[in-house]
């Protein structure tokens, strides 16, 4: 079971308390009309899919109820940190240094 | 190659078995093939196989990151089916179901198809609505389907608990008696041993590690553990990682790879006559022929390579499987084990052209693809030869979530094996 941790409530819970909610950092398009085909099947359906790290967001559901977003491995399945929605994405090295904080 | 038989399992079998040949040679990289197929699961291995018989085409290499089978194919819990709502799914699932019925014939090769039926039961009104529905429209396309009582369910599936006062009562079912399982590994191996014998080379661990391209834009060849290897066309079959395999192209796919898990519990005789799937307590349950009970997960809810997957999906199967059969809920569960779906948002496969000349793909077959296996390789090996796709797999294209015309068998069917 994951353990995640949650910007907000600021604690780490089983993921039984959070949905995933897809990749993150992908934007609506500012002015829907004006878009082309291709651009909405990038926005709605395209995905990285990444076998690495993986920027995703995730959603309290059964506690804050908010979204926020995570840099996470696929393939150990462990979270390098979460951080809340609207941030930029942390910078990837600095976070691959660091030894993550237990359970963050 | 031997040829398979009553005589010579007799004759070996008086030999002591000492004599029997390779099944396929282990192949090593020529330096070009008209065909590399990414991929030796029984998609990939299929398709090289009717390249070869059907189209001629028979200078081909299957490449294969770890040994042949290895993938999905080998991890699955053989559930065949074709009872699919819509007219383009009803046509490829039962293209398939109709090549199944003879595989172990045309390959020599027992791929033990059993076709003991498939049995999707339904627990309450929006259940029994839209399972008749299912039936209807799949008598239209001419795929058998149909509809049995509360009693004629228990009458066909014995171990069923029918009583009123369940927690999720059997308010009747859907029943495919064409459906059933086969033997996994079996389809990879025929497939192989069949492609290798008229000249396919099968080659495992060699990761293929990025698909090269020609300045014109189409498919160079392959770069692989065992250097490049040079190809006309290039076709991907790699089913988790056919995201990862595919970018190295510049070609973006509307997938997302998940974690599927299956478990088994000890062998016990035979209680089970058919496949159950219970879509809305998503539990789904078969008995093999060893006589272990074939049990069927869920997907984690996150993207993960991880060839494990969560313990909350097994406890929460366990628990379905215990509420649907209180018969099995003391049996003792021996293993469970992951594989990496590539799930597409209408849950339907692209079997296809891309943008890239001379590549094509056969993905997004996420939890389902087992039962297409032969139908599937089938229409892609027409695809790669004729660089066109077959009539069935034409609305299979990756195109469709540009146009909107996709084909949404996420909605209708909740969950999909
Ligand atoms: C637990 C579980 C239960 C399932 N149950 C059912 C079921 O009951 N019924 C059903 O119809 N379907 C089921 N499925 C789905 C089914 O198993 C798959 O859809 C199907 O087997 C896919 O076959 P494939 O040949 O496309 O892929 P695979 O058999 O996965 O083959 C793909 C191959 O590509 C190789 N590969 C990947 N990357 C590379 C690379 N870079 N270079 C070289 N090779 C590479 C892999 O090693 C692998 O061998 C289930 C799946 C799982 C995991
Ligand atoms: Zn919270």
């Amino acid at each position: 079971m994951l353990l995640i941790h949650c910007p907000y409530c600021n604690e780490t819970l089983p993921e039984l308390e959070y949905a995933y909610a897809g990749e993150a950092h992908i934007a609506r398009p500012a002015n829907p009309s004006e878009v082309s085909d291709e651009e909405w099947a990038e926005f709605l359906f395209m995905r990285s899919n990444v076998k690495g790290i993986h920027y995703e967001r995730w959603r309290h559901l059964h506690g804050c109820g908010r979204f926020f977003n995570a840099v996470r491995d696929t393939v150990s399945d462990k979270f390098l940190t979460t951080y809340e929605a609207g941030a930029p994405r942390p910078d990837l090295d600095t976070l691959v240094n660091t030894p993550a904080e237990g359970g963050k | 190659m031997t040829h398979f038989s009553a005589f010579s399992l007799l004759k070996n079998a008086l030999t002591g078995h000492k004599n029997w040949t390779e099944q396929w040679p282990d192949a090593q990289p020529k330096a070009e093939y008209d065909v590399i197929i990414v991929g030796a699961g029984g998609h990939g291995l299929g398709a090289a196989y009717y390249l070869a018989t059907q189209h001629g085409i028979t200078n081909i290499a299957v490449i294969d990151k770890g040994w042949l089978g290895g993938g999905n194919t080998g991890r699955n819990t053989t559930i065949i089916r074709s009872n699919y709502l819509y007219d383009e799914s009803a046509r490829l699932f039962d293209h398939s179901v109709d090549l199944w019925q003879n595989l172990s014939q045309e390959l020599n090769y027992n791929v033990m198809y059993s076709n003991r039926g498939v049995l999707m039961l339904a627990h309450n009104v929006h259940d029994v609505q839209s399972f008749k529905r299912h039936v209807h429209s799949n008598r239209l396309n001419g795929v058998d389907n149909r509809w049995l009582s509360t009693e004629e369910c228990k009458e066909y599936c014995p171990p069923l608990n029918i009583s009123k006062s369940s927690r999720y009562p059997v308010m009747g079912g859907a029943l495919q008696e064409r459906a059933g399982t086969a033997r996994h590994d079996a389809v990879a191996w025929g497939y192989a041993r069949g492609a290798a014998a008229r000249g396919v080379d099968v080659i495992q661990n060699c990761a293929v590690q990025a698909i090269r391209r020609n300045d014109d834009g189409s498919v160079a060849g392959v770069d692989t553990d065992k250097g490049f290897i040079k190809a006309k066309k290039v076709a991907v079959s790699a089913s988790g990682h056919n995201s990862m395999v595919m970018a190295t192209a510049g070609v973006r796919l509307p997938l997302e790879s998940m974690p599927l898990q299956a478990l088994v519990s000890e062998p016990v005789k035979p209680v089970f006559p058919c496949v159950v799937m219970s879509n809305a307590v998503h539990a789904y349950c078969s008995q093999s022929d060893k006589g272990e009970l074939v049990i069927g997960s869920g997907t984690d809810q996150y993207v993960s390579y991880g060839q494990r997957g969560g313990l909350p999906l097994i406890e929460h199967t366990v628990s379905a499987i215990s509420e649907v059969f209180p018969i099995f809920n003391r049996m003792r569960m021996l293993r469970k084990w992951a594989g990496i779906t590539d799930n597409t948002p209408d849950r339907s496969p692209i079997i296809g052209k891309t943008p890239v000349p001379n590549l094509y793909v056969n993905c997004g077959w996420g939890t389902g693809g087992f039962k297409a296996t032969p139908g599937s390789a089938h229409v892609f090996a027409w695809t790669i030869a004729k660089d066109e796709p077959h009539p069935i797999n034409a609305p299979f294209t990756l195109d469709r979530f540009r146009t909107g015309r996709l084909i949404d068998e996420a909605a209708a069917a909740a969950v999909a094996h």
